[in-house]
């Protein structure tokens, strides 16, 4: 048999056994026969030393020719076999990913509307200037009335509107306070006395600028009140601030918090013991719809109170009202909750239903911000 | 309260319209609750006579009526009033007909098995009252068909106003009529009241004050005036009265209401032949009743001023007088009270009673002091006009006045309070248009209070004064100034602390709940509280009546609320005050939460990805973990000890702390008794967080963290398995294997335990991963192996426990 012939005959079974192999493995063991030390192509190529250099001239390039060949084809029909074993594997591995997920525990978790209408106001009034004082629950008769001008005998004195705690063994009557105002007069007061706990905002010399929200308690339970609720107050201490700079506040604020281009507000006056002049502010709002609207229509909603602090107050703080002068108001967290947030019932503030904290509350990480906005 | 146009327009000459009357009330702190166009709101309400009244079949208390309302027809009217009878003359409305003190519009309809074309209405009905008593009864004479209000003289407007406590002196016609003049809005009528002559001489009827405290009735004039013929007043005054809601009864009584709107001066008439002996001011007796004149009867007690005659109390001073000597029609004389008593004094007591009236409404908002002696006259001569008869001397016990104050008033106090510019003889005008004397000129006048407004009493007042007349929104708004720097830290570290462990805990899939600070009494004492001093005087409810000393109660009464709504698998927290003593330093802030039945971080219920496993011990120490992490308390390095709170299974639930005396928190699963007890179903993971226990961030000289120190070297990673005791602590385990060689080895953690047959009754594995990290050079065999000699040495020294084999 020719050399050609031979070679030919070689080249069809080794082409015939590397598409036959069918895995890695046996296409490795096609590689060893043709091309390995003892391969078949390799004894064909070892003939070539005894070969006259006129044959070899030929049967060189054939021999190495095939040899080229068988490997590429080897190699090719490597790289098919890995594909296919590649994409049975990725065939095998295949999921359902329809499948639900649980939701992750930022998704699930709330905070209460109360909290963040607390951080959107703190937000606010940070970039006004104001810090953030606080005190006791249980407070005295002392901080929650007298220091704050209301007389003796003044019907939110009695059992009917306050809760009292039962008295103590010096007869001392301690009562829940009923509104954030004593706060005003702890920061106001002139006293070198530290509070007794790092929570209670020590007094501070004017100029004072603080925003004091909190729990406060009245003996009320109906539709619209419970016998618990939250109030922030505002506290503006100088020797120059009065009524056009507290609108110019309650005004900014309103807005800011609303989230609105503008708000009419109208200041009536009234009537509180710790304020002289004191005033009740609407705002205007369209009650038309399910919802209020703040910003719009031309119905009046009574919102908060306020009034430039009483010279007795300012007194009772051991300052003189003829030097320091300043404007206060108090505004309920939860109503104006409601109002942006349009919850119906303030009970149910309080119940912890989770079907209403899922609704009304607030992702964990929409913290409110004036540089990325109050609400998202 | 309420008036109408026309009566205002009896004391104020103006144009203005309703409209404006309206606003300008608002703007000068007469907030305007109402306004209401009476005779349209009440054109569909006609007279009708019940023709028979005749008992419904089907119930009891309702009555079958035939009606004649002038349709030339007889209507079957369905009725529940006690006082339908035949011949009755009353108001009816048609079907379709709104009625506004009820909000409904009224539909033909079938009530019982009866038509029913209409209805019979009361005074409250027509929103003219709080009189339900029954149906209206009108006179007989009452033209049938007319439309009510036509009749009843409604031609006009009804204002509705709310009156501050401070403002007594607008609970009349005539105040009012001063404020809206003082605000340019028409000139305030001069009436001066003429004295009436005593021609009868002296009365029978002395009058004294017997206190022995502070009298509560300062002063007490009374007149009698005999002879008088009383009966229906005429027909002005019992519009006017019908007009705002009240009921006329007799000339004498409708003389006192009138006076009482007219002028905000309460009087009382006394049946002068129903009184006993003398007339006096006294304290009530204890156990002395009295029938009032809303037919009730009120025990008194020695808190509440009465006006008693020598058989006892006749009448609650200031409050309400009495029925049975009350004029009638059949009254011939009459003896007239007008006193002055305490404002929180009337408060209080009418706050007791629970009595709301007219003259309580006044007296607490203080009646001018100097009206006692004009209002005896005005009565006086009212009841001779209307009654006739013959005024007797006036008796007067006891005395008021005004206290008659003067403020020396820097006008610049105007500009220094509210920011406006107002000329000096403007805010002079203002205030003498309110009443008050300006004496003086220039930039600093004294001010004489009127005797109306003993509310004013000094220059914050007279600006309140002054701005509400001249206008709130004339004051210009101006800028608060701002600060000159970025705003510094808002927010105390303790604030702070608040703010990022709500967030931390919300974004562990808790949500936030915010629960009453109050629990029951047992609730408290279970939870440590209970104290004496942490229980309300007056709690509203039973199962709010002790300031809570934990969150606890709270979110487990909220999971028990969810549980019964169908989500049994919560998880809530709250960050919020607990009580721990009645000082302000007893009030912490906790941040508690707790996990039900199956809600894990990872979500509660069923899902393919995971077994639905119920919530435990660990779950809570890892949210407590969590909490403390976001606010930089690593729990690794705090201690965690098996000291569990009194709520806690006591094999399954520990504390962590600093030391002994600084425990930051607790956690654990819920007791089994107390699961039973609270009535939840378990299981209950929970903890609690004392946020006033963490220690406060310390000063920084720097805010760098320092240089980053790692080692170019791999660290090498050695387990150990010890067989020790059941109840040996893993913590004790780690502690020894951690200090056997401080400067290797840098952490051990524990990657397995398990209990069974194979290691011993009573005994556990434990294994656990030593890391150790070299610093200077790659660690040598030998090197490696003596520090395992070392951890092995000092875990079974400190607990008694073998290597495993």
């Amino acid at each position: 048999m020719s050399l050609e012939n031979q070679i030919s005959e070689l080249r069809a079974e080794i082409i015939g056994a590397i598409d036959a192999a069918e895995t890695e493995q046996s296409l490795d063991t096609v590689r060893v026969g043709a091309l390995g030390k003892k391969g078949r192509v390799s004894a064909l190529l070892a003939t070539l030393g005894k070969m006259a250099p006129e044959e070899r001239k030929t049967a060189g390039p054939a021999i190495n020719g095939l040899k080229g060949e068988v490997a590429t084809l080897i190699e090719a029909r490597a790289e098919t076999l890995r594909a296919e074993a590649l994409e049975r594997r990725l065939a095998a591995e295949t999921l359902d990913v329809t499948l639900p997920l649980q939701p992750a525990p930022t998704a699930r978790g709330r905070i209460h509307p109360i909290s963040q209408t607390m951080d959107e106001i703190a937000a606010i009034f940070s970039d006004m200037g104001f810090s953030i004082a606080e005190g006791p629950d249980i407070e005295t008769d002392y901080f929650n009335f007298t220091a704050l001008n209301f007389p003796e005998g003044h019907p939110a004195r009695e059992m009917h509107d306050t809760f009292f705690m039962k008295p103590s063994v010096d007869g001392e009557k301690k009562l829940l306070r009923t509104h954030t105002s004593p706060v005003q007069m702890r920061v106001m007061q002139k006293s070198n006395k530290p509070p007794r706990a790092d929570y209670v905002t020590p007094p501070m010399d004017p100029p004072i600028r603080v925003v004091i929200p909190g729990r406060t308690y009245r003996n009320d339970s109906d539709q619209t009140h419970t016998p618990m609720f939250h109030q922030v107050e505002g506290l503006v201490i100088d020797k120059s601030s009065h009524i056009g700079q507290l609108r110019w506040v309650l005004e900014e604020f309103l807005k800011a918090y609303f989230e609105v281009p503008n708000v009419t507000l109208r200041f009536r006056p009234s009537f509180f013991p710790f304020t002289e002049p004191s005033m009740e502010v609407d705002v205007q709002c369209d009650r038309s719809g399910n919802e209020v609207r703040i910003g719009e229509g031309s119905d009046w909603l009574e919102i908060l109170g306020c009034g430039m602090v009483h010279p007795n107050v300012i007194r009772n703080a051991g300052l003189d009202p003829d030097v320091y002068q300043g404007f206060a108001w108090g505004i309920g967290i939860d109503r104006i909750a409601m109002l942006k947030y349009g919850m119906a019932d303030l009970r149910a503030f309080f119940d912890a239903d989770t079907r209403w904290l899922d609704h009304y509350g607030f992702r964990p990480l929409d913290m409110p911000t004036l540089f990325g906005g109050l609400s998202s | 309260m309420k008036f109408t146009l026309d009566w205002l327009k009896e004391h104020l000459e103006t144009t203005a319209t309703a409209d404006e009357i309206a606003r300008t009330l608002t703007m000068i702190g007469l907030e305007v609750e109402g306004v209401e166009d009476q005779a349209k709101a009440l054109e569909p309400f006609v007279i009708a006579k019940v023709v028979s009244a005749e008992q419904h079949p089907n119930a009891d208390k309702l009555r079958l009526c035939k009606v004649d309302a002038g349709t030339g027809e007889l209507l079957d009217v369905v009725c529940g009033a006690p006082n339908a009878r035949a011949g009755l003359t009353s108001v009816f409305a048609f079907p379709g007909t709104h009625i506004p003190g009820k909000e409904i519009t009224i539909q033909k309809g079938v009530i019982r098995g009866q038509v029913s074309n209409g209805m019979l209405c009361s005074a409250m009905e027509l929103g003219l009252g709080n009189d339900h008593d029954g149906i209206l009864d009108l006179p007989d004479d009452a033209p049938i068909g007319v439309p009510y209000p036509k009749y009843a003289g409604m031609d006009g407007v009804v204002f509705d106003i709310a009156i501050t406590p401070n403002r007594g002196d607008c609970t009349a016609v005539y105040g009012v009529a001063r404020d809206l003049a003082a605000a340019g809005l028409g000139t305030l009528k001069s009436q001066p009241i003429e004295p009436v002559e005593a021609t009868g001489g002296k009365g029978k009827v002395g009058v004294s004050l017997e206190f022995a405290g502070a009298p509560v009735c300062k002063m007490f004039a009374g007149r009698l005036v005999t002879g008088v013929k009383n009966g229906p007043s005429p027909e002005w005054l019992q519009q006017r009265l019908r007009a705002i809601g009240l009921r006329p009864i007799n000339a004498l009584v409708d003389i006192t209401n009138f006076v009482s709107y007219d002028r905000g001066r309460p009087l009382h008439v006394f049946d002068a032949d129903k009184l006993t002996g003398n007339i006096t001011a006294r304290m009530a007796k204890p156990g002395e009743t009295l029938l009032a004149l809303d037919g009730r009867s009120y025990e008194l007690d020695e808190t509440i001023c009465v006006i008693a005659d020598d058989a006892g109390a006749q009448s609650i001073g200031g409050i309400m007088g009495g029925e049975d000597t009350g004029a009638t029609d059949e009254t011939t004389n009459v003896f007239i009270e007008c006193a002055w008593f305490e404002p929180t004094e009337i408060a209080s007591a009418g706050r007791k009673l629970g009595i709301n009236s007219d003259a309580r409404y006044r007296f607490e908002r203080t009646v001018d002091p100097e009206s006692v002696m004009p209002g005896i006259e005005l009565a006086t001569r009212l009841v001779q006009d209307l009654c006739g008869g013959t005024a007797h001397d006036t008796e007067v016990a006891g005395e008021v006045s005004a206290p008659g104050t003067v403020v020396d008033f820097a006008f610049s106090e105007v500009k220094r309070l509210t920011g406006l510019e107002i000329e000096a003889d403007r805010i002079a005008e203002i205030l003498e248009s309110l009443g008050f004397t300006v004496e003086g000129s220039g930039e600093r006048r004294s001010v004489t209070v009127p005797s109306w407004r003993p509310d004013v009493t000094q220059s914050a007042d007279l600006v309140e004064e002054v701005m509400r007349i001249y206008g709130v929104d004339e004051i210009p708004v101006a800028p608060l100034p701002r600060l000159h720097h970025v705003a510094p830290q808002m927010l105390t570290p303790i604030q702070n602390r608040r703010r990022i462990v709500r967030r931390a805990l919300a974004a562990r899939g808790l949500d936030e709940a915010v629960t009453w600070s109050f629990i029951s009494h047992d609730e408290a004492v279970r939870f440590g509280g209970g104290d004496e001093t942490l229980q309300l005087a007056n709690a509203i409810a039973s199962d709010m009546t002790d300031m809570r000393p934990s969150l606890l109660p709270g979110l487990i009464a909220a999971a028990r609320r969810n549980a019964n709504r169908g989500f049994a698998d919560v998880a809530l927290f709250e960050v919020g005050q607990v009580f721990l003593s009645d000082m302000p330093e007893g009030q912490h802030t906790y941040a508690s939460g707790l996990r039900c039945g199956t809600a894990s971080v990872d979500g509660g219920g069923r899902h393919w990805s995971r077994k639905a496993t119920p919530v435990g011990v660990f779950d809570a120490k890892a949210d407590l973990a969590a909490a403390l992490d976001a606010l930089g308390v690593d729990i690794d390095k705090a201690q965690v000890v098996a000291e569990p709170a009194a709520w806690s299974h006591p094999g399954r639930g520990g504390r962590v702390q600093l030391g002994p005396k600084l425990i930051l928190g607790w956690f654990g699963e819920l007791h089994p008794a107390w699961t039973e007890a609270l009535d939840i179903d378990g299981p209950i993971a929970a903890f609690e967080i004392d946020l006033d226990a963490l220690p406060k961030p310390r000063k920084k000289a720097t805010r760098s963290k320092g240089a980053l120190d790692t080692s170019a070297l791999q660290p090498v990673r050695r387990d150990f398995a010890f067989v020790v005791d059941s109840a040996v602590e893993a913590a004790t385990i780690l502690r020894a294997a951690r200090g056997a060689d401080k400067s290797l080895i840098t952490n051990a953690t524990v990657f397995d335990v398990f209990e069974g047959s194979h290691v011993g009754e009573g005994r556990k594995s434990v294994a656990i991963e030593v890391t150790l990290q070299p610093r200077q050079q790659t660690l040598t065999d030998e090197e490696i192996e003596q520090v395992s000699q070392a951890v092995v040495a000092a875990v079974t020294k400190s607990t008694g426990g073998t290597l495993r084999a």
